[in-house]
This record gives structure tokens, C-alpha cells and sequence, in this order.
């Protein structure tokens, strides 16, 4: 048996597979996964999504030591309840891992992957050294993400008339404490929606009252085919501690300025950005197979540049539900035409696209 | 609750099959790989008059999650392919052992039909 989050008997309830998840028991599916990810997309779901590890961070030197350990940069969150997506790099300029962090009424929260908790942990207590901060893992929150067109209507019917009216009109990547619940307009699926970080023992009630609501349960399965729609990366697939940030598409979460701001990789990274100018790393692509098949990670990618052969390889893939064929994350040299998958043996033609393939319920690449 | 009827015969890699009474045999999946692979979003069919051997691979299931390969249960010829699975492979999914059927085979020999497991043995696997 794994750990279990504060809503493991409302999964059993509702009939939920549940499957080991980096040590914890989660649900995989209710009924359908294609069901629950149309549920998100056209009207609204709930994930329980307390297996990811939160990492409060206080003190005289919070602000600068987030500057120090993140590729992006905390000056950015010039207001309470502002958030931001950030790599977390080694000395390599290699992805340690990827998290939001949220500036609080007071210091900082971070949100880390559940598979690299302690891996984490250790990485931010070593950095920490010399730096007057306290360093704070909340085990006793969970976390409830309820995302789709419907979302924020639905929450905002079960909250306090004020609170209410405050969450109904934050904007993206903005956040609300009240008392011990943070709400913010953060998440994972492309889709407008909420992620609400509150004390374990409030769990279980909000997920019934959610439900009550006709909010859909989701599982990770659906939650993983509706990142990959909305062309997220997902730690340890798209990216790890052997991926540049520049090779994972995530340059655009570094940021370059004030240069005087030195944070950890920041030399190794700016030498990828050169390397990949020069053709010499890959980029992170999104791919669509619009015949028949399914893309999946792993699968040997062959292209051509410049007239020679060349390889790349699918970091994440899956079948759309809303578009209907399959799509992929790939990692493939730069300048890479004639792209084609290597799917069991045959030689099958994919296009090259942007990285994004669904928002709001629509196709967005073309 | 997986169901596992009990006039089918079944391999252990989870195709079904049921004797018809002009001693062809019908092959599918079992209600409990459907459960496995999830929503099944594409199928290779089997090649109508292609000569199997049985545990021979015949068939592609792809769903959401994952690719899996169907084995013929029996040697024998395909003489005939469910072709309304190639736009409506979610059949098999709801109805994996009436409309979900993958083809009908013309064994070889009936007698390898004892090779496989009933009801209960294959239930037992699937625990």
C-alpha cells in the first residue's frame, strides 16, 4: 500500500481505478478517461492532485534566494497572490525540476512534483545554506484542481458570498489567500480553472460539495492527455537532469534579465541557447500523426537536415480526444524536415508543429 | 466486475473464442482486457484469408494508454474480419463479446480448441 491522500476513500467511492504513482495510490480512472477528459473540456472536472508536494518559503531573504535558485525570476511577482512557472536548474543547466510559485501575504509558495519530493528537498536545503530563510514542506495541505468552462462558476457557488466575488474575478496566474485556503487561477490542462490548496481535514467536504455540484471526477489518466493537448511538459517524460531547459522548450521561463541576476545554471544555459542557435541542440516540438495510430513516448523519430539523415525521439505521446488523431511531444534536431515515426517497425509521416495543440476546447495549431 | 462467460474458451493472453455450429470459431478480447487497455481508440485488423498459427500475431488494439497485440487463440484460415471496428473500435469496449468480435477463423484442427482455458481457469489468471 502507497500513501494515501485525504480523498483516497471518495476515489474508492466513485469507483476509481487506483494505481501507484511515485509512491502514492492514485486514481487513474472513474469510468472513462476519454468521458472525463470531454468533461473537462466542454463543462468541468475535479482532480485531487494533494500527492504534489508544497514548499512554503519565508524569511529576510526568501525573495532573493527564490532568485538565486530559479530560472525565472520572483521580482516578477511585484504582488501578493501573483504567480509564476519556473525551472528548477543544477550547475549543467539541467531541469532538477519544474514548479509554480505563488507569492503569499507572507514569503512564498512553491509547488514541486510528487516523483521528486525528496530529491527536491535535499536540492533547496543544500542551496539554502548561507541564505536567512526557512524552508517549510506542507504535507498537511491537499490540493483540489477543478478546471473546464464551467469551473470557476462551480467553485464559486460553494464559497462565502466575498470570497466569492474575489475569486470570480481573479486573473490568470493570480491567487487568493483566506485564512488557511489559497485559491489560485493556476493549472494544467489548458482549460480556465482553479487549484485550491486548503488544510486535509477540508478536503473531503469540498470534494463532496464539488460533486453535488455535477462536478465530474478526473483521473490522472485524463489529466495527462489534457496537458499533453495543451502542450505542457511533464517532468521525467519531456524533461529531467539530463535536458537543458533550452531543449525542452522552456526558454521562455527563463529569465535573461537583469543579466546581473545570477541564479544556478544560468552560464550553462546561456551556452545551450548559443548551441542551439549553432543546430548543435535539439528543441522540444509538438507532432501530429493524423492517420491512423497513436504516437507514444519512446518511439524513434527520423528526419532530415540539411539533406542528411537525422534521429529524434517522442518524450510524451498520446490520442487526442478532442481532436481525434494523435499527438506528441518530440525533442528533434533543429531545422528537421521530413519528419517521419518509427511506430513498430514502419515508417510513418508526422507534421511539425508548435507545441500547443489545444486551448479552451479548440484546436490551436495549424 | 469483469465478466467471463462461460461457454467461451480463452487464451492467456485474453482473446476469447466460441465454437459456432458450422465449426468455424469466432475470436475477440475478453471483457477484462478491454477493462485493461481503456477507451480503444484504433484496431488493425486481422488479414481476411491470411493462414494463422495459433499465438501468431494478428492484430494491433491501441487505446489512450497503450498499444497491445492480439495472438490468434487457434491455427486455422481468417475467413472472415469485424470491419465495422475500423470507425467504431469503442465497440469493443462496450459489447467485447457480441458486437466487439475481431473475425472468424476456420480451425485447422477443432482439437486445439482443448489447449485452452475455460471460464474459471481463465478468471483465475485475471485476478
Amino acid at each position: 500500500m502507497g500513501l494515501q491522500t485525504p480523498l483516497y476513500q471518495k476515489h474508492l467511492d466513485a469507483g476509481a481505478r487506483i494505481v501507484d504513482f511515485g509512491g502514492w495510490d492514485m486514481p487513474i480512472q472513474y469510468q472513462s478517461l476519454m468521458d472525463e477528459h470531454h468533461a473537462v473540456r466542454q463543462h468541468c472536472g475535479v482532480f485531487d492532485v494533494s500527492h504534489m508536494t508544497v514548499v512554503d518559503v519565508d524569511g529576510p531573504q526568501a525573495k532573493q534566494w527564490l532568485q538565486y535558485l530559479l530560472a525565472n525570476d520572483v521580482a516578477k511577482l511585484d504582488e501578493e497572490g501573483r504567480a509564476l512557472y519556473s525551472a528548477m536548474l543544477n550547475e549543467d543547466g539541467h531541469v532538477v525540476d519544474d514548479l509554480i510559485v505563488y507569492r503569499m501575504s507572507s514569503g512564498y509558495r512553491l509547488v514541486v512534483n510528487c516523483g521528486t519530493r525528496e530529491k527536491d528537498l535535499r536540492w533547496m536545503d543544500r542551496q539554502a545554506l548561507g541564505f536567512d530563510v526557512s524552508i517549510c514542506e506542507r504535507p498537511d495541505l491537499a490540493i483540489l484542481a477543478v478546471h473546464g468552462p464551467e469551473s470557476i462558476d462551480k467553485v464559486c457557488q460553494l464559497l462565502p458570498e466575498v470570497l466569492a466575488e474575489t475569486v470570480s474575478k481573479l486573473g490568470n496566474f493570480r491567487a487568493t489567500e483566506a485564512d488557511d485556503w489559497f485559491i489560485a487561477r493556476t493549472g494544467y490542462t489548458g482549460e480556465r480553472g482553479l487549484e485550491l490548496i486548503i488544510p486535509n481535514e477540508d478536503a473531503p467536504d469540498l470534494w463532496d460539495r464539488l460533486i453535488a455540484t455535477g462536478v465530474k471526477p478526473i483521473g490522472l489518466g485524463a489529466r495527462d492527455t489534457l496537458r499533453l493537448e495543451a502542450g505542457m511538459n511533464l517532468y521525467g517524460h519531456d524533461m529531467d537532469e539530463t535536458v537543458s531547459p533550452i531543449a525542452a522548450n522552456m526558454a521562455q521561463t527563463i529569465a535573461w534579465e537583469p543579466k546581473e541576476r545570477e541564479f544556478i545554471g544560468r552560464n550553462a544555459v546561456e551556452q545551450h541557447l548559443e548551441q542551439q542557435k549553432q543546430g548543435l541542440l535539439p528543441e522540444l516540438t509538438g507532432i501530429v500523426l493524423e492517420e491512423r495510430g497513436v504516437l507514444r513516448e519512446g518511439q524513434r523519430i527520423v528526419v532530415e537536415v540539411n539533406g542528411e539523415e537525422a534521429e529524434g525521439i517522442i518524450t510524451s505521446g498520446t490520442f487526442s480526444p478532442t481532436l481525434k488523431h494523435s499527438i506528441a511531444l518530440a525533442r528533434i534536431p533543429i531545422g528537421s524536415t521530413n519528419c517521419r515515426v518509427d511506430m513498430r517497425g514502419k515508417l510513418s509521416p508526422v507534421r511539425i508543429v508548435k507545441p500547443n495543440f489545444v486551448r479552451f476546447g479548440k484546436k490551436v495549431f495549424e | 466486475m469483469s465478466s467471463f462467460p462461460e461457454d467461451l474458451k480463452y487464451a492467456a493472453t485474453h482473446e476469447w473464442v466460441r465454437l459456432e455450429e458450422d465449426g468455424t470459431v469466432t475470436v475477440g478480447i475478453s471483457d477484462h482486457a478491454q477493462e485493461l487497455l481503456g477507451d480503444i481508440v484504433f484496431i488493425e485488423l486481422p488479414q481476411e484469408g491470411a493462414n494463422v498459427d495459433a499465438k501468431q500475431e494478428i492484430s494491433v488494439v491501441e487505446s489512450v494508454k497503450a498499444a497491445s497485440d492480439i495472438y490468434a487463440p487457434i491455427s486455422g484460415e481468417i475467413i472472415a474480419i469485424n470491419e465495422d471496428l475500423i470507425d467504431a473500435p469503442e465497440v469493443v469496449n462496450s459489447s467485447p463479446y457480441t458486437d466487439g468480435w475481431f473475425c472468424r477463423i476456420l480451425p485447422n484442427d477443432e482439437a486445439e480448441l482443448e489447449e485452452l482455458l475455460d471460464a474459471n481457469g481463465y478468471a483465475a489468471i485475471c485476478e
